[in-house]
């Protein structure tokens, strides 16, 4: 258990976006978060690693707990957490850097110096995100140039290269074409040796593909939560069978 | 009344937006015509003045000989501390106001308070600058005073196109930054300042532009009537360019026989601040092109 949520409310104001959820995260695994548009999974993928605090107006109550302590606590340092927690978002939103400087931005300012370590730290996080190939002898070049695939790859490497223990992707294939799209899949099932990954997506294929849980949320409550084998040949809830044999969503 | 416009209807249409266009075009075309039409009256009535004597000498004979170089210098002096001062206090503001400040009741206050300032009339700077910066903290009529009373008086220029250029960065830069925990401040400095860098640019060239030409707000506060001595620090006066002018053009003694000198004047006042213009927009363009998003 890495990850914990119990009895998880979340407002945007006066609007109550999740009602009580309660879920645990297991680590090194992929787990996949579902449900129909405006559900909530986006929001509670954000309150994970506290990227709902630059929202005005949001109230979190109960506790989400990471490896025991609760990252909502007063004490508890965002940045810190967001270190460990790393996230990729639906878009693919590299910095306007060279691609080098897109994966050693964040490093640096953690205090990493060295030179021979930076490299050593771009090739290596390259590497693990599988673009390595591709950009070994563009790293100066903008990110900019390149596709959207290799784009997202390479906010993939920039986590990566934080060395988090937990990565948060909202639809990160979403804005891709099919075949970067399997590019990412085969990636995720290689990461998760080293690392838990939490992954929001509407591709119930993709879903069912790459994650060894499943959350299934309706209206901003969590309905139903299994290893993703029983959520996609038998789930327990009737909402669950509808989404997923496509009836509404 | 269902479906596909009639005939007539949609010839009215085009009508409309030819006329439309036809009214936006000439309005550009009469702002267009209006500066040319000032340069070309400048150089026509200037030109003559402008030799490399006129550029590099004092002022002789009670201000009917020689030359201006005394109020370039001090344009340039005035001008300069200007933007020191209002720049960094600007884009504080600027960031404060939109990277860390709540939205509300606050921020509402204050922006208006920035935007009137905008519209209060230069002589009243003039004003406070003689009441604070000259009396009450006693620095006189100098260049330190002046260039303080017009660095508040292109403050708000400067903030609102701070402003406009921090908003124009795209959120999903802050967000990209901040999830890789990295602090805000670090977030800002190191990410959205320099995407703001082209914007914020533009708002240090309109402040040059209004700072150099300004009058009322160095009248008082820093503007020598004449002096042949250049400026040894921030405390003593100095001429001025468009005081100059001013001078030249209702105080003096001779005023019809300065007034090639006065036009010349103003024509290197003119190309001054354009000069100033067209270096930061060429500054700009390059900016832009490194970071394309
Ligand atoms: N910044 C916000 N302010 C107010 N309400 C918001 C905000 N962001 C999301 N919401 C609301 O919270 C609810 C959950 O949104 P969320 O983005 O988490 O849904 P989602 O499940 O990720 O949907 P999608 O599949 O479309 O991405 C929605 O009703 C949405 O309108
Ligand atoms: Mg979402």
């Amino acid at each position: 258990m890495i990850i914990q949520t119990k009895n998880v409310d979340f407002f945007y104001g006066a609007f109550r976006a999740l009602t009580d959820v309660t879920l645990d995260f297991k680590k090194n695994r992929v787990t996949a978060l579902i449900g129909p548009s405006g559900c909530g999974k986006s929001t509670l993928l954000r309150l994970l690693n506290r990227m709902n605090d630059l929202i005005d107006g949001t109230r979190v109550e109960g506790e989400i707990l990471f490896e025991g302590q609760n990252i909502y606590a007063p004490n508890a340092d965002p940045v810190e957490i967001r270190q460990r927690i790393g996230m990729v978002f639906q878009k693919p939103n590299p910095f306007p850097k060279s691609i080098f400087n897109n994966i050693t931005y964040a490093p640096k300012l953690a205090g990493i110096r060295d030179r021979g370590e930076i490299e050593a730290l771009v090739e290596e996080s390259l590497k693990r995100a599988v673009l390595w190939d591709e950009v070994k002898d563009i790293l100066t070049k903008s990110a900019m140039t390149l596709s959207g695939g290799q784009q997202q790859r390479l906010c993939i490497a920039r986590a990566l290269a934080m060395k988090p223990d937990v990565i948060l992707m909202d639809e990160p294939t979403s804005a891709l074409d099919p075949i970067s799209t399997a590019k990412i899949e085969e990636l995720i099932d290689t990461l998760k040796k080293h690392y838990t990954i939490i992954i929001v997506t509407h591709n119930m294929q993709q879903a069912a593909r790459i994650s060894e849980y499943t959350g299934f949320f309706y209206m901003g409550k969590l309905i139903e939560f299994n290893v993703t084998e029983k959520i996609f040949t038998n789930p327990d809830a009737k909402q669950t069978e509808d989404y997923i044999t496509g009836r509404f969503g | 009344m269902n479906g596909q416009p009639t005939h007539s209807l949609m010839k009215w249409r085009y009508i409309k937006q030819g006329v439309f266009f036809g009214v936006v075009r000439f309005a550009a075309l009469i702002i267009t015509l209006a500066l040319l039409g000032i340069i070309v009256f400048l150089l026509a009535h200037g030109w003559r003045a402008i030799t490399w004597d006129f550029l590099t000498l004092s002022p002789m004979d009670s201000m009917t000989k020689g030359g201006i170089m005394p109020a370039i210098v001090g344009t340039f002096y005035l001008t300069v501390g200007a933007i020191i001062v209002a720049l960094p206090l600007g884009v504080v503001s600027a960031i404060y106001l939109t990277e860390y400040a709540k939205q509300g009741l606050f921020i509402r206050i204050i922006r208006v308070g920035v935007n009137c300032l905008a519209g209060v009339p230069s002589v009243v700077f003039g004003l406070f600058g003689l009441g604070f910066f000259v009396v009450f903290l006693k620095f006189g009529s100098s260049i330190l005073a002046g260039a303080l009373t017009l660095g508040f008086l292109i403050l708000p220029t400067i903030i609102g196109a701070a402003e406009e250029a921090l908003k124009a960065v795209p959120q999903t830069f802050r967000e990209a930054s901040l999830a890789l925990g990295v602090s805000k401040w670090r977030t800002i400095s190191r990410i959205v300042l320099p995407s703001a860098l082209p914007g914020i640019l533009t708002g240090a060239i309109l402040g040059v532009g209004r700072a150099a030409g300004e009058t009322a707000p160095i009248m008082f506060t820093a503007a020598a009537f004449f002096t042949s001595v250049l400026p040894r620090s921030v405390f003593d006066e100095v001429m001025a360019l468009p005081y100059h002018i001013y001078v030249l053009a209702t105080a003096g003694t001779h005023i019809e026989q300065t007034r090639p000198l006065q036009y010349g004047t103003a024509l290197v006042l003119i190309a001054l601040v354009l000069g100033v213009d067209l270096v930061a927009i060429v500054l700009r363009s390059m900016v832009r092109r490194k970071k394309r998003w």
